[in-house]
């Protein structure tokens, strides 16, 4: 259990940087996802932590340690990787007891310990057996008492559970978080799946382009995404982004021509301005062509996900989602209206991505696993 | 491709046959004329029938070459070369994969280059440097100067001396360097993932631990295959330890198999040299057959 401080990391690969200044602050025994697609530098960012990649400006402390020059069996950190990265022709015993064996620690102790860990994720009966004969999930819990037995400071773990299939994955998951409350270390895991991120998460990092975008709860994170970009990763489906202006009278006016009413206040005070309207599809409600006010739209395909389900319509050429409740029905191909709760609305600057309005008070709606 | 017709087959199948023929038959020739006594092995033509003169044969062939001492010397020199050959490989391979440091690649290359300079192109060097292992140094001094300075103030004459004819190191030493088992380790080495040297930096352990219970281990088919090449290769050299093995006591099989070839106006006793070379060619052999599993596996790739 250690606070871990990151201050204005910056990682270069010669003339290109990839990782462009990072401020984060991690409590003791925090749970820390860093979420983002694939090349945003979160990876490189953990690898920094760790100590497998050097840091090319700013520094890193680890339970009030600058780590910079450490190496990586200095800092304490235990790393599950997302090959897992056994070694192939150790046991299961060995390779949970390696790090140990290394540190020199007797043969009884070690035997000990990894017997403790090995009941704690239930590889009892695996402990003989290498990483060959071991299924997908197996090896991955391997990996994690590899993480475990050294009792580390801090728990890295890199896109682990993208290996695993979907139902493994959600074990794996659960697993993890109990883990972590029975354990507290302090963790950043990294992923580019939102789902892991919102599940495991205390903080929320979402990363793009080598900058940090937003670090919030799931909840903030979910309902008041700070920045266009972080609107459009988060949440399946992704919140519909329209881009338009902001007409005199404060509506927001789409490209075609179509209005979308904004409340009062805040279209008065971006009348004029580029901006881009966003709203979750549980906040657009589907109703028939014919409703005033509604704007008119083709259901594309319908999207089921047992529990709702999701239109996707065609929306002048441009794809919105639309969340279906209750008994309401259509067919791809009809003709839809779609109405838009305007306390829901998010708006973003056209040119920058920052928000410039968010909703009110967001109605704390379930999140989905 | 796969062909499945009844006259492919045997077309196949013929060329075989044939290619196994011709590859036994010396062979086969080597076997039955060591069986036969002195008469029968210079009748013309030569029976191809054994006879049951083998272990006279053997005896006499051991026994004339002397060869319980040169099997042994033999079997010293190629395990030595070839364990020297896996150990400097191993090692080679590691630093230029594992480590970034500069003129990786040159130094990669250079070794590489020695491919093109077989032990036969540069022996009158290496011989010269047998015979006198400190030569290059010696020469460095005289070159600078040093020696000309150590002898006008000291009064000294500056003479480095280490021979290493007729001695084991002499034997092995020039001959464990190989850039063939250096490039199959590299390459064995690149496919380990990069993961597994995280990994164990992860769990503390530095280089050279990460060398010994993590790389080595997992090489043991490459590391065989490679034994085993390097054996044989080494067993069969003829030409350097001809040259610095000049003291007879101390000669290897391979060499001391020419004493067993009638000379001119001496008794042709053809049947006793071939039951010598079967003596000699057989450790390999053995070896070979023992190995053979191993050996295919640590050739064509690698476990996943």
């Amino acid at each position: 259990m250690a606070p871990i401080s990151i201050r204005n990391v910056k990682k270069n690969y010669g003339k290109t940087a990839v990782v462009h200044g990072v401020d984060l602050e991690i409590a003791s025994g925090e749970f820390i996802v860093i979420l983002g697609p694939s090349g945003c530098g979160k990876s490189t960012l953990l690898r920094m932590v760790a100590g497998l990649e050097e840091i090319s400006d700013g520094e890193i402390a680890i339970d009030g340690t600058v780590v910079n020059q450490l190496e990586p069996r200095q800092r304490g950190c235990a790393m599950v990787f997302q090959n897992y990265a056994l070694y192939p022709h150790m046991t299961v015993a060995e390779n949970i007891g390696y790090a140990l064996k290394v540190s020199g620690i007797s043969k009884a102790e070690r035997r000990q310990r990894v017997e403790a860990v090995a009941k704690a994720l239930s590889l009892e009966p695996y402990l003989d057996r290498r990483p060959m004969a071991l299924s997908g999930g197996q090896r991955q819990r391997v990996a994690m008492g590899r993480a475990m037995i050294r009792e580390p400071k801090v728990f890295l773990f890199d896109e682990p559970l993208s290996n695993l299939d979907a139902k493994l994955r959600i074990a794996m998951r659960a697993e993890i978080r109990r883990l972590h409350r029975r354990l507290g270390t302090t963790s950043i895991f990294v992923t580019h799946d939102q789902n892991e991120a919102m599940t495991l998460a205390d903080r929320i990092v979402v990363m793009n382009a080598g900058k940090v975008e937003q670090v919030g709860t799931p909840e903030e994170v979910y309902h008041f995404p700070t920045s266009r970009f972080v609107a459009g990763f988060v949440g399946s489906p992704a919140m519909n982004l329209l881009e338009g202006r902001v007409n005199e009278t404060g509506a927001f006016v789409y490209d075609q021509g179509r209005i979308i009413p904004l409340p009062a206040q805040q279209g008065q005070a971006l009348a004029g301005q580029r901006v881009v309207l966003g709203v979750r599809a549980e906040a657009a409600q589907l109703v028939s062509a014919e409703t005033p006010g509604a704007l008119p739209a083709t259901a594309d395909f319908i999207e089921e996900l047992g529990a709702s389900r999701v239109v996707h319509t065609d929306f002048d050429g441009l794809p919105v989602a639309v969340a279906l409740t209750g008994t309401a029905n259509c067919r791809p191909g009809d003709r839809v209206g779609i109405l838009i709760d305007p306390q829901a609305i998010h708006l973003y600057s056209a040119d920058t991505g920052a928000s410039l309005a968010a909703p009110a008070a967001a109605r704390l709606m379930p999140v989905e696993a | 491709m796969i062909e499945r017709t009844p006259i492919f087959n045997f077309i196949c199948y013929t060329i075989l046959a044939l290619g196994l023929l011709i590859a036994l038959l010396p062979f086969a020739i080597v076997i039955i004329a060591s069986t036969l006594d002195l008469q029968a092995v210079n009748t013309v033509p030569m029976p191809l029938v054994p006879s049951s003169h083998f272990w006279d044969n053997v005896r006499e062939a051991w026994v004339r070459a002397d060869l319980g001492n040169k099997l042994l010397h033999s079997i010293i020199f190629a395990v030595s070369v070839a364990a020297g050959k896996v150990l400097l490989s191993s090692m080679a391979a590691f630093t230029i994969v594992y480590f970034r440091f500069p003129g990786r690649s040159l130094i990669f290359w250079m070794i590489f280059i020695t491919l093109m300079l077989p032990l036969e192109v540069r022996i009158v060097p290496t011989y010269s440097i047998a015979a006198n292992a400190l030569q290059p140094f010696q020469a460095i001094l005289d070159v600078t100067g040093l020696t000309w300075l150590i002898a006008t103030v000291f009064r000294l004459q500056v003479k480095l001396e280490w021979g290493l004819l007729n001695s084991y190191p002499g034997l092995v030493l020039p001959l464990v360097a190989t850039a063939t088992g250096t490039f199959l380790y590299r390459q064995f080495y690149l496919t380990v993932p990069d993961e597994l040297a995280e990994a164990s930096k992860m769990d503390g352990s530095g280089p050279i631990r990460f060398f010994v219970d993590v790389l080595l281990p997992l090489s043991r088919p490459n590391m065989i295959a490679l034994f085993t090449i390097m054996f044989v290769w080494a067993w069969n050299q003829y030409l350097w330890p001809l040259l610095i093995t000049t003291d007879p006591k101390f000669g290897i099989a391979v060499t001391e198999l020419k004493t067993l070839i009638p000379s001119e106006f001496g008794l042709p006793d053809w049947n006793v040299a071939m039951a010598g070379t079967l003596i000699i060619m057989s450790p390999p052999l053995i070896l070979v057959i023992l190995m053979q599993r191993w050996f295919v596996r640590g050739l064509i790739s690698t476990e996943k």
